[in-house]
Order: structure tokens, then C-alpha cells, then sequence
């Protein structure tokens, strides 16, 4: 019989090239060892073609008062102080260099007047610090990136799925795919991996994410041992579009507020002046002409509410509707246009400013945003919680398993704040890169296993030897409406665990999975497979969920509306027990140091 | 709701047929929409490439009912329903299955491009000053998904199969971008008319008209850098004043 797969070998193999593994590859190739790229669709494609509001560095050129100490402290309240500070340190200081590095990468961001980069305000962030062109910032960044990445000598390995890890003792030395194509098996040796596969907003029905974002990275990484973190904390943006049905989820940057864009209910009312947050209060504006200064750049003026943070923008907007003042088709309104009372020429300057936007609502909504509102309301968006791992080196709690970006967690705790994405994608991704690179250097070969590669193969062809059995697409949609109904965003201890039962019940499903049809570029297949990883990382998300007794960032429960003093003590720990059952852990949140203490009390 | 009748291509490599399904279309659909619901409920192996579903990431291009456009945003209340809607495949590409084509040829030839090169930085710290103007310039072209649809429509490639020497119109694009970016101080001009085959473009526009990102990719992009090549090759006085001055100084 033929081998029913081909081996490749690199020192370093990244799964995923978005803004974190193409950093990651780019890194670890400068340090002179091999690098292969795995990457489930065609390059240029991954998630963060998408982004489009900005990316978060304290350069000061617009703001001279801002700096890493700044939004260091920004973060950290952000997060409501249960991320990882030590991640949050190494993220404000090394920012502005990996801003920099793109740009003499070949990246060109919006300038000032004087012609550096101009940054723009972003919620939770104090002064206007997002480097952005116009609203596609993702798209520059990964262009940038693969353009620069493709003549670095680096291998990619396009439309190719890792569906397991291979391990030898505690290290993983291997990873194990299949290609869209033809459906055939590739087996990649490594000394060290770096997974780098995004989030998993497919969990939910309503998302901003692609089909990609099904927990790939988190659940490989689980299912070799590594610890995941956070889980519990979802971040549901606040602009996402409700109408027509089938674009229902798509994102509208929240960079639409931040060039002035307000919100309001069907009576008219700007609902965000009302129920401000007491720590946020002090540096919210009081009322609609501040916020309006704020937004075109005066130093003195305190920020609009619509710029508050996304959990608290989210279930406000949720709030409206429930209490019978959304819009037609539940949400709230979002207008730009009426920055034509303060802008002359304002139709053009909002196509400048958000050319996608008003392309976005033209075409798949038949909405002129230069006339009139949008329609928006929550939308699931990002995973703050991953796999977890070492502030330093991103290695996680498996030897020689790193990783980066939205997969992994520690940086954003219960919330991310717009813009820190991008930005921790190259920070971390650098950081992960040159980790692996130097575990690669320092570890020989690992023997990988034939016999467990030949399970594998045997497991991955299973939904297309059956005869007859579930289908996988109605199992998803299954698990997306479930998830949306009892883990979005307002949950409970009843619905979490009819959560998990009905997980329990579509994962005996799932193993009956069919898939008709050949190994040619045959979808079901592929579903078939990622539903294992959906449902996986589903299920960590409702335990840790049951877990937090408290509510926090992106975690809300309804028994418990508020903060405790004792849910800022700890993060929740998901890992694979030895009998193949998932346990949760609380674990102790990562001490500050002194000057990280003097720092948020002096920016408080 | 009404029903629809969709005629998709179905098949591999060179042979392939239309199938027809019929399915409920509703409020505000997209094809991509259609498309889904086809696999979800009838044909759980129909291949089709996508991921934002929003227009940023160029992964949908096909032709429907003959024209090469994005399925995400194409709505179908845009469309003639009381005919069946017809979507293939690009054709300027080797079929792989279904709706999905290989366009490994455009990654090829971005690779013959040389990549960008700065000057050297304009501040001690390594920076660079540019002017708001000069980064719009170029912004139409740096607004480029890669969708190819460009390159599917142009003759060059799609009737007269001169893939090996010719980078297509998506890649004039990017040497646009690359030529009129602010700091770059490479010089692609000898490569554009050597061996990318600028050339054989004949300037019909077909491209432009079907760019989703409304790139006027041949006023824009090709008629600059068929310039640069007139003015490098044939022009006697800028060749004599290239003895004095390098090309580019920027
Ligand atoms: C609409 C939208 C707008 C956003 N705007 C902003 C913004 O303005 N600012 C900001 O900071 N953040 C923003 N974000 C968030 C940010 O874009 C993402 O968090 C970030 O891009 C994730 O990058 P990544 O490199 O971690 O993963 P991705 O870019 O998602 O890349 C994941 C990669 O992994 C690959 N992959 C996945 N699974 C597998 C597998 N099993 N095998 C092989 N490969 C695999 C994929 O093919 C892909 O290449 C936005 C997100 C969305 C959805
Ligand atoms: S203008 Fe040139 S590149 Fe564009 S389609 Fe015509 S021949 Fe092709
Ligand atoms: S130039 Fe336009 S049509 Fe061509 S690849 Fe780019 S976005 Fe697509
Ligand atoms: S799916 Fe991204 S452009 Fe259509």
C-alpha cells in the first residue's frame, strides 16, 4: 500500500497567516531557520483582511501626552484587570516599533498635517491613538505583510487544515492536515509550532466572523495538553448590521463613532448619556457639544459615551430593545450623517473617512449612511479568552507549542479594547516567532509515532466511509443556535448547563457525521470535521461560564449583574483531564509588580 | 419568500455541467447566500470559496449569469428571478471543482514583481514624513482584494492563455501601487515591458469595469506605467538626462 500522506519538515511550522502567524513566520525566518506556513484558505484571505478600524500604538503624534504608560493602564482597565499585566507591559512598549516596522514594510497609513501617522480615537482608548487607513486597516496590514513575507524565503502551504497536533512525551513535534483540493493527507514534522488560527465566532449565529473562526487552534492545542484560559470571555461588539437577514452580524467599525457617529433609540434620545459607568465617568463628556469637540480633536474635551467600551455600548443597545425603544428591526440607530450640522461638505468627508462603510451599507443594505442612519446591534466578535500562554515567550503549557494572536489569551482579559488586536498580533506575533525560532535551535527531531498518524487518517476519512448518518450542517446551526440563546450575551446557570447538555448531546451526533460525496474540495467534509473543534471549544466557554459568579467585561450573568471583589482574583483554567473529560480550574490572575500599580493609580 | 431556480456548475477539471436547484430566496439575499443554502440542504459537496462574506476579502469571485463578480455582494433583488440565475466559475483559471478555480497563477506572478524599497528614513528616529496627498495617491491601488475578477475578464489571459508572460491586470495594479508609493525607490519599468508582458494589454477596459473595488485599473494604473515605459525606452531626452540624474528621485 502507498503512504495515505506526504511528510514535509521544517524547524518551524506556523498554522495560520493572518497578522500573527505571518509575523510569527517572518520573525522566525530572520533567525535562519526553515519556516513552513499552513494556512486553511488562500493567502491573504485570513481574518484580518477584515479588520478595519485600526491598530493601537502610543506614538503620540497626534496627542503628545500619550505614551506606553498610557495605554498600558487603558488596557488594563479595559480588561478590568484580570488580563495578564505582564503582557500588557510588553504590548504598550513595543507597539510603536512593530507600527513602524510596517510601514518600512511598505505599509502606508493616514498622515498628519506634519506627515507622520495619524492616529485616531478609539473607545477606552485616552487620546486618539489608532494608526488606520481610512477603514481598512486589515487589509494593509496583511497585504503588507505577505508581500513582504513571500520573498523571505518562508514556505506557505495554502488551503491546508491542521486537525491534530502530534506529540512526543510532553513536546509536540508534529502536526497533521489535509488539503481542500483533492483531500489529501500531509503530515508535517517540526522541532517547534507556533498555532496562530484566530478565533471562533462560528460558535454563534449571529457573528462577525468567517466559517475559518471554528476554535481550530484552541481545540488542537487542548487536545495535546495545553491549558485554555478565559474562555468565558466573548467580546459581542455593539455596531454590528441587523438588516436584511442574511448580513445580519457583519461589523460596523466602531471607527464610525469615533469620527462622531452617535447612537440613538426610535424616540430620538441619545441613550449612551445615560447609565455611564463610575469609572469611566470622569472622562465622559457630559453632554453632545463636548462629545463633538472630543471627536474633532479638542485636548480639553472629555469623550463621547457611544466611545465608552464595547460590553457596555453592547447591553445598552440590548437594553433599548428589550425595553421596546429599538429600531425596526431590533436595534438601535447609529447616525453619522448628522455631522452635517457641524461639516460642510460632510458627504464626502464621511465617504473619505469610512469608504467601506458607506460601500458596505450601499450595497448589501441600500442604506446612503451620508443621509441617513444605520441599523446596528450586538454582534459576536472576539475571543479574549485562548489558549494560554508565557507572557515572555507565548510558549503554552506544552513544551514547544506557542501561540499567537486571537487564539491566545492573557492580553485583553474580560474585554479587548478596539484596536489592541491588530497591535497584538504583531507585538506577540514577534514574540512568538523568535521563541519558537530559538526552541528550534536549542531541540534535535522528534520521532513521530506512524501508528497513531495512520489513526488519525482512518479518523479523518470516517465521515465519508458511512453509508448514511448526521448531517453536519444541521449540527452546526444546532450548536450556533444554542450558543446564541444560553452563552451570548446575558446568561445563566440554567441555560449554561442546558448549553453544555445539548453540546453533550450533538457531540454523540457529531460522531456520526456523514459526508457524501469524494475527497475533492468537498465542504461537508471539511464540516464535518471543524465541528469536533466548535464544539470542544463551546464547551469550555459554558463551563467557565458557570464558573465566573459574577459579571465582568464581556461576561454577563443575570443572577449576578455585578463585579465581585472576588472574580478580579481569579481567570478560569480549562484543560483535558486524564480521562478525556474537560475540567475547570480558577487560578490565581497574574500579581502586578509595584510600578505597574503606580502606573494605573497615576492614569486612573 | 420566493422560489428560485439556481443553474450551478458542477464537476472537476475539464469535465463539468450545469445542475440545476431550486431554493427559497428572501429579504435582502446575496448569491453567496443562495449558494449556502443549496449546500447546506442539497448538495453538501458543492465547492465554493469564501470567508468575510462582506466584500474585503475577494475569496467569492464567479461569473453570474455570465458577469464575474463577487457573490457576497451581488443581491439578488439585483438580478432577473423569473429566469434561473446562473453561476460558473472564472474561467481565465483552471477549474478545480464546482465554483472553485486555482489562481495559483496570480500568486506566481506577484512573485516576478520586486518588492518594495524604501528611501532611506526622513527623521533621526528612522521615520519617515509623508504628505496626506501623496498617500492617497496611491490608495485606489493599495485598495486592491485580490479577487482576480480583473484578471479573469482580460482577453490576454482568458482567450489567447499568455499566462507565462504577462502578470494580468490585478498584478499591474500592484505594480502601481508599488511604483507611485511615496517612499519606494525601486525601479520596475524594464521587468514591466521585458518580461511581464504590459505590452499586450491593449487598454479595452474590460478590467475596470468589473473591479468590485472600482479601481480604474487601466486610466489609473496601466496608462501610468505604459508612460514610464515610453519615457524610459523611447524618450531621447529623458535617456540623456538619466546620465545626469537617477531615474527615480523621490
Ligand atoms: C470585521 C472585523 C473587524 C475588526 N476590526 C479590528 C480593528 O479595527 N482593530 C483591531 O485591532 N482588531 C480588529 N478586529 C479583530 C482582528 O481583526 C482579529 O482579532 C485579528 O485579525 C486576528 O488575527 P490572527 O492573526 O490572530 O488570526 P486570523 O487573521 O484570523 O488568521 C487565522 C489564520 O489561521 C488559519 N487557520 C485557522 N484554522 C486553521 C487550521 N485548522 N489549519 C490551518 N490554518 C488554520 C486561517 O486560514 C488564517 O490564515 C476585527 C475583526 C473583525 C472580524
Ligand atoms: S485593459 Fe488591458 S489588462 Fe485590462 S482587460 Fe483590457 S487588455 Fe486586459
Ligand atoms: S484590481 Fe479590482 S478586480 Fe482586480 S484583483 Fe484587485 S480588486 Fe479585484
Ligand atoms: S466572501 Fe470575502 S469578498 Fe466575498
Amino acid at each position: 500500500m502507498t503512504t495515505p500522506y506526504t511528510t514535509h519538515e521544517y524547524d518551524v511550522i506556523i498554522i495560520g497567516a493572518g497578522g500573527a502567524g505571518l509575523r510569527a513566520a517572518i520573525e522566525a525566518s530572520s533567525m535562519g531557520v526553515s519556516v513552513g506556513v499552513i494556512c486553511k484558505s488562500l493567502l491573504g484571505k485570513a481574518h484580518t483582511v477584515m479588520a478595519e478600524g485600526g491598530m493601537a500604538a502610543s506614538m503620540g503624534n497626534v496627542d503628545d501626552r500619550d505614551g506606553w504608560k498610557v495605554h498600558f493602564a487603558d488596557t488594563m482597565r479595559g480588561a478590568q484587570y484580570i488580563n495578564n499585566c505582564e503582557m500588557a507591559m510588553h504590548h504598550a512598549k513595543e507597539a510603536p516599533e512593530r507600527v513602524h516596522e510596517l510601514e518600512a514594510w511598505g505599509a502606508l497609513f493616514d498622515r498628519t498635517k506634519d506627515g507622520r501617522i495619524l492616529q485616531r480615537n478609539f473607545g477606552g482608548h485616552k487620546y486618539p491613538r489608532l494608526a488606520h487607513v481610512g477603514d481598512r486597516t486589515g487589509l494593509e496590514m496583511i497585504r503588507t505583510l505577505q508581500d513582504h513575507g513571500i520573498h523571505e524565503g518562508i514556505d506557505f502551504h495554502m488551503e491546508v487544515t491542521v486537525t491534530h497536533l502530534i506529540k512526543e512525551g510532553n513536546r509536540v513535534v508534529g502536526a497533521f492536515s489535509y488539503e481542500r483540493e483533492k483531500g489529501r493527507f500531509l503530515l508535517f514534522k517540526a522541532k517547534a509550532i507556533v498555532i496562530a488560527t484566530g478565533g471562533f465566532g462560528r460558535a454563534y449565529k449571529v457573528t462577525s466572523n468567517s466559517w475559518e473562526y471554528t476554535g481550530d487552534g484552541q481545540t488542537i492545542a487542548y487536545d495535546a495538553g495545553a491549558d485554555l484560559l478565559d474562555m468565558e470571555f466573548v467580546q459581542f461588539h455593539p455596531t454590528g448590521m441587523v438588516w436584511p437577514p442574511s448580513v445580519r452580524g457583519i461589523l460596523v467599525t466602531e471607527g464610525v463613532r469615533g469620527e462622531g457617529g452617535i447612537l440613538k433609540n426610535s424616540e430620538g434620545n441619545r441613550f449612551m448619556f445615560e447609565d455611564v459607568p463610575p469609572n469611566y465617568q470622569s472622562s465622559t463628556a457630559d453632554n453632545e457639544e463636548e462629545g463633538w469637540r472630543y471627536v474633532t480633536g479638542d485636548k480639553h474635551a472629555n469623550r463621547p459615551p457611544e466611545l465608552l467600551t464595547r460590553d457596555h455600548v453592547a447591553r445598552k443597545i440590548v437594553k433599548e430593545v428589550k425595553e421596546g425603544r429599538g429600531s425596526p428591526h431590533g436595534g438601535a440607530f447609529l447616525d453619522i450623517a448628522w455631522i452635517k450640522e457641524h461639516i460642510k461638505d460632510s458627504e464626502s468627508h464621511i465617504k473619505k473617512k469610512l469608504p467601506s462603510m458607506y460601500h458596505q451599507f450601499m450595497e448589501l443594505a441600500q442604506v446612503d449612511i451620508t443621509k441617513e442612519p444605520m441599523e446596528v446591534g450586538p454582534t459576536t466578535h472576539y475571543a479574549m479568552g485562548g489558549i494560554r500562554v508565557n507572557a515572555d515567550t507565548q510558549m503554552s503549557t506544552v513544551d514547544g507549542l506557542f501561540a499567537c494572536g486571537e487564539c491566545a489569551a492573557g492580553l485583553h482579559g474580560a474585554n479587548r479594547l478596539g484596536g489592541n488586536s491588530l497591535s497584538d498580533l504583531l507585538v506577540f506575533g514577534k514574540r512568538a516567532g523568535e521563541h519558537a525560532a530559538l526552541y528550534a535551535k536549542e531541540h534535535g527531531d522528534g520521532t513521530i509515532d506512524a501508528a497513531h498518524v495512520d489513526t488519525l487518517v482512518e479518523e479523518a476519512l470516517a465521515p465519508m466511509s458511512r453509508q448514511d448518518g448526521e448531517n453536519p450542517y444541521a449540527i452546526q446551526h444546532e450548536l450556533q443556535d444554542a450558543m446564541q440563546d444560553l452563552a451570548g450575551i446575558s446568561r445563566s446557570e440554567a441555560g449554561l448547563n442546558e448549553a453544555i447538555e445539548k453540546i453533550h448531546a450533538l457531540k454523540a451526533r457529531a460522531a456520526n457525521a456523514f459526508a457524501p460525496g469524494n475527497r475533492d474540495y468537498n465542504p461537508g467534509w471539511h464540516t464535518a470535521l471543524d465541528i469536533h473543534n466548535l464544539l470542544t471549544v463551546s464547551e469550555a466557554l459554558c463551563l467557565s461560564a458557570v464558573q465566573r459568579t459574577e459579571s465582568r467585561g464581556g461576561h454577563y450573568r443575570e443572577e449576578y449583574p455585578e463585579k465581585t471583589e472576588e472574580g478580579s482574583s481569579y481567570n478560569t483554567v480549562v484543560r483535558k483531564a486524564p480521562d478525556g473529560s474537560m475540567e475547570v480550574e480558577r487560578m490565581p490572575v497574574v500579581p502586578q509588580t509595584d510600578e505597574m500599580k503606580q502606573i494605573i493609580e497615576d492614569n486612573k | 419568500m420566493a422560489q428560485v431556480t439556481f443553474r450551478v456548475w458542477r464537476g472537476e477539471g475539464e469535465g463539468g455541467y450545469f445542475e440545476e436547484y431550486t431554493s427559497e430566496v428572501g429579504d435582502g439575499m446575496v448569491v453567496l447566500d443562495a449558494i449556502h443554502d443549496i449546500q447546506a440542504e442539497q448538495a453538501p459537496d458543492l465547492a465554493v470559496r469564501w470567508n468575510c462574506k462582506a466584500g474585503k476579502c475577494g475569496s467569492c469571485s464567479a461569473e453570474i449569469n455570465g458577469m464575474p463578480k463577487l457573490m457576497c455582494m451581488t443581491r439578488l433583488s439585483s438580478l432577473d428571478l423569473t429566469q434561473p440565475v446562473t453561476v460558473e466559475p472564472m474561467k481565465a483559471f483552471p477549474l478545480v471543482k464546482d465554483l472553485v478555480t486555482d489562481v495559483s497563477y496570480n500568486y506566481e506572478a506577484k512573485m516576478k514583481i520586486k518588492p518594495f524599497k524604501p528611501r532611506k528614513p526622513d527623521a533621526e528616529d528612522g521615520t519617515w514624513r509623508i504628505q496626506q496627498d501623496d498617500v492617497e495617491r496611491v490608495q485606489e491601488f493599495r485598495k486592491c482584494i485580490e479577487c482576480f475578477l480583473c484578471s479573469d475578464v482580460c482577453h490576454v489571459l482568458r482567450d489567447h492563455h499568455e499566462h507565462q508572460g504577462y502578470i494580468g491586470p490585478a498584478m499591474f495594479v500592484k505594480s502601481a501601487a508599488y511604483e507611485m508609493h511615496p517612499l519606494d525607490v525601486e525601479d520596475r519599468i524594464s521587468d514591466l515591458k521585458e518580461t511581464q508582458g504590459l505590452g499586450f494589454c491593449n487598454i479595452t477596459k474590460c478590467c475596470t469595469k468589473v473591479c468590485p473595488e472600482h479601481i480604474t485599473i487601466t486610466d489609473n494604473a496601466i496608462i501610468p506605467l505604459k508612460e514610464r515605459v515610453v519615457d524610459e525606452y523611447y524618450d531621447p531626452l529623458t535617456r540623456l538626462f538619466k546620465i545626469f540624474k537617477p531615474n527615480k528621485s523621490k
